[in-house]
């Protein structure tokens, strides 16, 4: 119980307002262009976030992340593709 | 001084106001061209030096990475690299960052940084940091990235002393230092080492003022998100009309008043009838849609400012996804309401190239400014201005379904390219949404000065002279005094019309709509000037003469006609600079020429459809 857990999840799935440090992104799902205007966005390995929104009601596509002090949206395609761990 | 001006360039990350900078650093004298070979904008101007030096100031676009994603991105790398076609290799950069966002935009600064080129960092938007609740030490930087850093408020003009002492002091340094290679591996990393360096350099940061994101939880949010959307357009398309009403009273008086007075003072005569009906009627025809033009400009430039744009696109994303396209999309289509031209030019930002295309193709569906004038006079003279409860007029809800129209056709236009000629898998959709901001009026009202001057010189140049050339084709040849021809029948475009009538006859248009259609492929205001025009010459006598072009609308065309006639202008591509533009842009003839094919094809279809439902519906 008191042993700090950490839990992995994809960034689509994580839940609203959930801080959590990106741990692997699977750049083979996509292009290379995609993955380096994913870094260009500040989305990287090691990277901090937290989702604050997501889109319209029944889609809940696109997502909105904090990136540092900086708002970006992302599609849940990409963000299936980038793995998180929630510290404890 | 024998060599030749310095040429210093600013780069830095989109939203980290380089633009800002570039106009407090050059003023008003700047120069916009194109870079050889590629649509990417060259932005430059005149800047004075400390010691009076003259220097070369160019602005680069924003970019993100070195690592080119856009046509755009990859100007500015060869830019700073020094391969650019057609550019000096810089003398030094003025990187420009966000105070507030050091941890992302230093990842782009680190990258030109080591490429060893005289850099000059500019820590921009202090002002707006500190209100954000971060205080930074410039000089901390400024010693984990070895280049000078200097803070500046560029809105404020504050810090840009500073800034050309430090190029300055920079330029004197002649040699390159060693360029650090990054390998590829190592680009992974750098968004870690800048986050490292910019928790260097905050010395203290609170939560601060939170209202953006106060803010995004109502505009974003996943139900009232769309509503208020939806909302926001409703209210501009009714505020066109509105709003309008007492500023086109107005230029109309004033037009009348210039007519009478023409008419007064000129004896009849050639001069008399081609100042009355050619250029009064003309051009006055299409100038009184100013105020409406600029209504409509006024909200998609505020939208723009304050930053609610993107939230648009980031709402209307999955939406655009089904057909193909992405929010990215969506802003150009947006701008494409004020008038096609400048949308299509910013899809330059969108980087898949079967997305761009797309989006150029069907740009020109979504009702531009220059439709207005067309849709203004036919509502006006076949839509009763009724209340249809809630304050909502019916004139603007028509109005409103036209746009709407015109949206439904550019999604099921993108849908079908998207799966044959503009094949290709789906592109994702990663946008930056910056923070809400309050538009600064000075750049608002020069923005609406800029669209007001551009529809005047327009009015002024290809409308006077497509009306003019209509106006002598109608008076000429003059008919016989007693023959039972009328004088349009009798005319040059008479003539020509007639020939045109049998092929949109089917479509319920009539030989004054054919008549109109030929100089409104210059320009679609041109319809309701040539209509005027050929209104005014056909008048019988000085009673109908007087009669405005409304009442005279509505006692010659039937309701479908008039509803085929708003149908065709929906799809018709009658603009010749959007062809123009899309040729640039696509840089061939083929999609241009495509674009005109379909649209003309939907053109006739649509009217056809709405021409025969109407008839058999008894309107």
């Amino acid at each position: 119980m008191n042993a700090p857990v950490t839990l992995a999840v994809t960034l689509d799935r994580l839940s609203m307002h959930q801080r959590a440090e990106i741990s692997v992104i699977d750049w083979d799902s996509m292009s290379e262009s995609e993955g380096a205007r994913l870094r260009a966005l500040g989305l990287d390995e090691g990277v901090e976030v937290e989702k604050l929104h997501k889109g319209m009601f029944g889609f809940n596509d696109p997502i909105a992340l904090k990136v540092g002090r900086m708002m970006i949206a992302v599609r849940k395609s990409h963000a299936s593709a980038i793995s998180v761990v929630i510290p404890a | 001084m024998s060599e030749a001006a310095h040429l210093i360039v600013l780069a830095g990350n989109p939203n980290a106001g380089k633009s800002a900078l570039f106009n407090a650093l050059t003023g008003a004298r700047q120069k916009i061209a194109n870079y050889p070979g590629v649509t990417v904008e060259r932005k430059s101007g005149h800047f004075q030096m400390a010691d009076g030096r003259p220097a070369e100031l160019v602005d680069l676009p924003g970019s993100y990475s070195l690592d080119p994603t856009s046509p755009d991105e990859a100007v500015t790398r060869s830019v700073i690299m020094g391969e650019q076609l057609g550019e000096r290799k810089p003398d030094a950069i003025i990187i420009v960052l966000d105070a507030a966002n050091l941890d992302n935009h230093l990842r782009f600064a680190l990258e030109v940084i080591a490429l060893g080129r005289p850099v000059v960092i500019a820590l921009n938007m202090m002002d707006l940091a500190e209100r954000d609740g971060l205080t930074l030490d410039p000089a901390k930087l400024e010693k984990s990235l070895g280049v000078p850093v200097i803070s500046t408020v560029a809105v404020r003009r504050r810090g840009l002393e500073d800034l050309s002492a430090a190029i300055e002091a920079r330029l004197s340094e002649k040699a390159d230092q060693q360029a650090v290679v990054v390998a590829k591996e190592r680009k992974h990393g750098l968004r870690k080492q800048a986050k490292t360096i910019a928790n260097l350099a905050i010395v203290s940061e609170t939560a601060g003022r939170r209202w953006s994101e106060r803010a995004d939880a109502m505009f974003l949010h996943p139900i009232a998100g769309p509503v208020i959307l939806l909302a926001i357009m409703f209210v501009m398309f009714q505020a066109v009309f509105a709003w309008s009403e007492a500023p086109i009273g107005w230029i109309e008086r004033a037009s009348e008043w210039t007519a009478a007075s023409v008419q007064a003072n000129l004896g009849e005569g050639f001069l008399r009838d081609f100042i009355i009906e050619g250029a009064i009627g003309g051009v006055g025809s299409v100038v009184v849609f100013l105020p409406q033009i600029l209504i409509l400009f006024l909200f998609i430039l505020l939208l723009e400012a304050s930053g609610y744009m993107t939230r648009a696109a980031f709402i209307m994303d999955r939406l655009m996804a089904s057909v193909g396209l992405s929010g990215r999309s969506f802003i150009p289509l947006l701008s494409s309401f004020a008038c096609a031209i400048p949308g299509i030019m910013a899809t330059r930002s969108i980087a898949d190239p079967k997305d761009r295309l797309t989006t150029i193709l069907v740009a020109p569906l979504m009702t531009c400014s220059a439709r207005l004038p067309v849709y203004a006079i036919i509502i006006g003279a076949f839509i009763p201005a009724r209340d249809v409860g809630l304050g909502v007029g019916l004139q603007g809800l028509v109005l409103f379904g036209l746009y709407i129209f015109g949206i439904a056709g550019a999604m099921v236009v993108a849908l079908v390219l998207r799966s044959t000629v503009a094949k290709g898998p789906n592109s994702g959709f990663l946008m930056e949404m910056p923070k809400y901001q309050l538009p600064r009026i000075r750049d608002i009202l020069l923005g609406l000065w800029q669209r007001a001057w551009i529809f005047m010189r327009r009015a002024g140049t290809i409308i006077f002279a497509a009306t003019v050339i209509l106006w002598l084709m109608l008076t000429y040849p003059k008919v016989p005094i007693d023959s039972p021809v009328s004088q349009v029948d009798y005319s040059a475009a008479g003539r020509i019309a007639n020939v045109i009538e049998p092929v949109v006859a089917p479509i319920g248009f009539n030989r004054d709509i054919a008549l109109a259609l030929i100089p409104a492929m210059a320009a679609r205001e041109v319809a309701v000037a040539a209509l005027a025009t050929t209104y005014a010459i056909d008048a019988p006598d000085e009673e109908a003469e007087a009669k405005s072009l409304t009442e005279r609308l509505q006692s010659r065309w039937s309701l479908p006609t008039a509803l085929a006639f708003l149908a065709w202008f929906v799809f018709a591509p009658q603009c010749i600079s959007t062809i123009a533009v899309t040729r640039r842009e696509t840089n061939s003839w083929k999609w241009p020429m495509f674009m005109l094919g379909y649209l003309f094809a939907l053109a006739y279809g649509a009217a056809g459809i709405t021409y025969w439902t109407a008839v058999a519906l008894g309107l």
